[in-house]
């Protein structure tokens, strides 16, 4: 045995020093010196003040704000310590009670509006952090936001194509709105 | 199918079979020991490793020795992970004071972790510290990956040396392939993954003010901490409210590099690829699941290249792809479909410009239904087992696909090195089942096959089966087993057989509604992915020095040819028919009822 145990030992002490001190401080002196914003979270400031980050959904639900997708994460939505999904089944009834709470919560907060509910703004994200909706998300909510802001349809709608992106290299992922930046962007309109 | 789809299924296929060729040959040239200026560049470190640890490079090494080389090395990290997780309330490296994980949960995580399959029964940014993760978790995705890919290498010399009675030296191949192909593809992968998003620090976890305060319903506690509960059993809640959100931190690239490099896919966080701090562009995620199969494809090059042949890795790899773009279109048509019961309550799942529809629950808008249909299929043909979507929330027979591709046994791509040597092992028994047909003496690459051969390949493709059908047996009729059910009906015991399936064939992927943190599934689970893993190396090892030792025998007319049409099609049928043989009756109490409940709504 001691042929094996010995090398074992010491290589399995090498390879570690290798691959779980040097290789992810490397990483981490590389991403700080090229991408310091991205590798300490993307977070977005106001006034010095970090609000959130680009990349993390927030919950929203005053009419004036664009919501986003529903979250699964406990106790609270949008838990950023605490990512998950639902994992409810196509065929559980616990989901289609929650997409019926919502698609009515949706009309309630807009009586007028009789376009269909895109299926992603009733359903909840995989992380439960999904900081985008689809563009159609947003085109429905824009109405109600603009009503509530006191804000011309057009101008919401304009501020929904800047915080719209398509395909990244125009040809990967799903067009998204980012909601987060899309709601800052709006709340700086309103206050103008 | 969308034409979105069809693209992206084409750019992936294309951007693969570009690079499994020079990859390929990397791969060979450093197990060789062939020099190329990486091999020159890191010669002085490798020199001096193997005179600190006692190695002898040229030495030689026989089936058994090796395989318990590999048994005592993988053991020992074993141990390390369990270690850590049992101390790190009292080791650095921990902002958030995470307590010591539990003895079950410890023991499974480590062996998970050991075996390639990162099943977590944890959730990653609620339980584990900066240290375990980056000093355990990421090294086992590594030398678990680098277990992997010698084991195959070993296989291959035994196909291509004859008359030897040895098939490596197994402290060398480890080293090599940690610091010629796993660590420097990580290093520049890593940063990639940085610069679109991924983060990489070692800071506290930060609190920002929201823009909106967050109302919620927070479950009471009673005094020993536990949720309280009404005389109906629902948790009591009183209504709370947060002005803050707490965003988990962590050296995150560095992990999610080897994580789909090593196809090990255990996430550093919960949510895994679906976080967007793991995978946060359309991007990062074509990068994803072209990094899950790029050392898996490349493999059947090297193989081809080591034993002198390279059309019979070309056979090998058509019969991979052309069974994956199958799974894939499957995935990804189901998906598009949508829920048609929540199309009744007036959801609008319809594919338009502004939006891709289908089944979105649990999938990020980001990647829509193509990027997450093609993802599941990639990371369950491939035991990585990382997701991008919840497997848990597709229709019954999009969840089908992950759970077959599984069945398959992890040959289709499968993990880095025990794809390869699970698919070979199958050619095996492809060419003596044609042997069989015909009355001639089996023989795949100049090697005749015979008893000993057949004895171990049935005991490599059996292992598995046997896992997961008794696991599953025992857990659905115990008490302990069916309280992790989430979902009612049919899809609860897909829930146990996917937990089963992933475990024993190495996946780690999950119908992640099952509670499966418990003593109970800690310790079932922990042990179908041990003997999953090593139950089906020892035997590729034996069959590795079997074959090393045999004289090689000439072409002849009779023989068959391996690198044909002829041969992918048997190779395919035999994949798909053990795997048919093997579970349709499970499939069918699962997500085949399913379907059929759901296309009668």
């Amino acid at each position: 045995m001691s042929p094996v145990i010995r090398p074992a030992i010491s290589l399995f002490v090498a390879l570690t020093v290798v691959t779980g001190v040097a290789y992810p401080l490397a990483a981490t002196g590389l991403a700080r010196t090229f991408f310091p914003q991205q590798a300490a979270g993307s977070l977005i400031e106001k006034d010095g003040k970090a609000v959130g980050s680009s990349l993390i959904g927030q919950s929203f639900s005053d009419p004036g704000h664009f919501w986003g997708r529903p979250s699964a994460t406990g106790p609270q939505a949008n838990n950023a310590s605490a990512s998950s999904g639902s994992n409810q089944g196509p065929l559980n009834p616990a989901l289609a009670d929650a997409v019926k709470g919502r698609i009515e919560a949706l009309k309630a907060a807009d009586p007028g509006n009789t376009a269909p509910v895109p299926v992603d703004l009733v359903t909840a994200s995989a992380s439960g952090l999904d900081p985008h909706i689809s563009p159609a998300a947003a085109r429905y909510q824009v109405n109600r936001v603009a009503q509530a802001r006191k804000l011309s349809a057009e101008q919401v709608s304009a501020l929904v194509a800047q915080h719209t992106e398509g395909r990244q290299l125009g040809f990967l992922g799903e067009p998204r709105v980012n909601v987060l930046t899309l709601n800052l962007a709006l709340d700086q309109a309103a206050a103008k | 199918m969308t034409n979105h789809s069809w693209l992206l299924l084409g750019l992936f296929l294309l951007s693969l079979l570009l690079l499994v060729k020079p990859v390929g040959i990397f791969i060979a040239d450093v197990m060789e020991g062939r020099p190329n200026l990486l091999l020159r560049l890191g010669g002085p470190i490798e020199n001096l490793l193997y005179r600190l640890c006692g190695v002898r490079k040229d030495e030689e090494m026989g089936w058994l020795r090796y395989a318990m080389a590999i048994l005592v090395f993988n053991a020992l990290g074993a141990l390390a992970v369990y270690a850590l997780q049992r101390l790190q309330l009292w080791l650095p490296l921990n902002p958030q004071a995470m307590a010591n994980v539990s003895p079950d949960s410890s023991f499974n995580t480590a062996v998970s972790f050991v075996t390639n399959t990162n099943w977590q029964g944890y959730g990653g940014e609620a339980t584990m510290s900066y240290l375990t993760q980056m000093l355990g978790l990421s090294v086992q995705n590594f030398l678990s990956a680098a277990t992997g890919i010698v084991v195959v290498i070993a296989l291959i010399r035994g196909f291509a040396r004859h008359s030897s009675k040895t098939v490596g030296n197994a402290w060398v191949d480890l080293t090599r392939i940690t610091l010629y192909v796993l660590l420097p593809i990580c290093l520049m992968y890593s940063v990639f993954l940085v610069s679109q998003g991924v983060i990489q620090n070692f800071d506290a976890y930060k609190d920002v003010t929201t823009v909106e305060v967050t109302h919620y319903d927070n479950p009471k506690l009673d005094a020993a901490g536990q949720p309280l509960k009404d005389d109906k059993g629902a948790v009591v809640t009183e209504p709370a409210e947060t002005p803050t959100q707490t965003i988990a931190m962590g050296p995150v690239a560095s992990q999610e590099a080897i994580k789909m490099l090593g196809t090990n896919g255990g996430g550093f966080f919960n949510a895994n690829s679906a976080h967007p701090y793991e995978n946060p562009t359309p991007l990062t995620n074509f990068i994803q699941m072209l990094s899950i199969f790029l050392i898996p494809g490349a493999l059947c090059y090297t193989f081809g290249r080591m034993v002198g042949d390279t059309r019979q890795g070309w056979a090998v790899l058509a019969t991979m792809t052309l069974i994956f773009v199958v799974m894939a279109v499957t995935a990804i048509t189901f998906e598009q479909q949508g829920n048609p019961v929540l199309a009744q309550l007036g959801a609008d799942s319809s594919v338009t410009a502004l939006q891709p529809g289908g089944n979105m629950e649990g999938k990020e808008t980001r990647f829509g239904i193509a990027d997450s249909g093609l993802f599941a299929t990639i990371t369950t043909l491939a035991s990585c087992g990382a997701v991008n979507a919840m497997h848990d929330s597709f229709t019954p027979m999009g969840g089908f696909v992950p759970l077959w591709n599984m069945m398959l046994g992890e040959v289709v791509f499968g993990g880095v090195g025990s794809g390869l040597y699970g698919m070979l092992v199958f050619a095996v028994m492809a060419v003596f089942i044609a042997g069989l047909m015909i009355g001639r003496t089996p023989e795949y690459l100049g090697k005749k096959i015979e008893s000993f051969e057949m004895k171990m390949v049935s005991i490599a493709i059996l292992v598995t089966p046997l896992l997961v059908l008794a696991g599953t047996a025992i857990a659905v009729m115990s008490a302990d087993g069916v309280a992790g059910i989430a979902n009612p009906g049919a899809h609860g015991f897909s829930e146990i057989l996917y937990a089963f399936t992933s475990a024993a064939n190495n996946n780690g992927s999950a119908f992640a509604g099952l509670s499966a943190n418990t003593p109970f599934y800690n310790v079932m689970l922990g042990i179908a992915v041990w003997f999953g893993r090593f139950g089906v190396i020892v035997p590729v090892l034996a069959l590795a020095g079997g074959l090393a030792a045999k004289k090689r025998i000439a072409v002849s007319a009779g023989t068959m040819p391996t690198h044909g049409p002829l041969f992918v099609v048997l190779l395919i049928g035999t994949v798909v028919l053990v795997g048919a043989l093997n579970y349709v009756p499970a499939l069918a109490l699962g997500p085949v009822v399913e379907h059929l409940m759901l296309i009668g709504k």
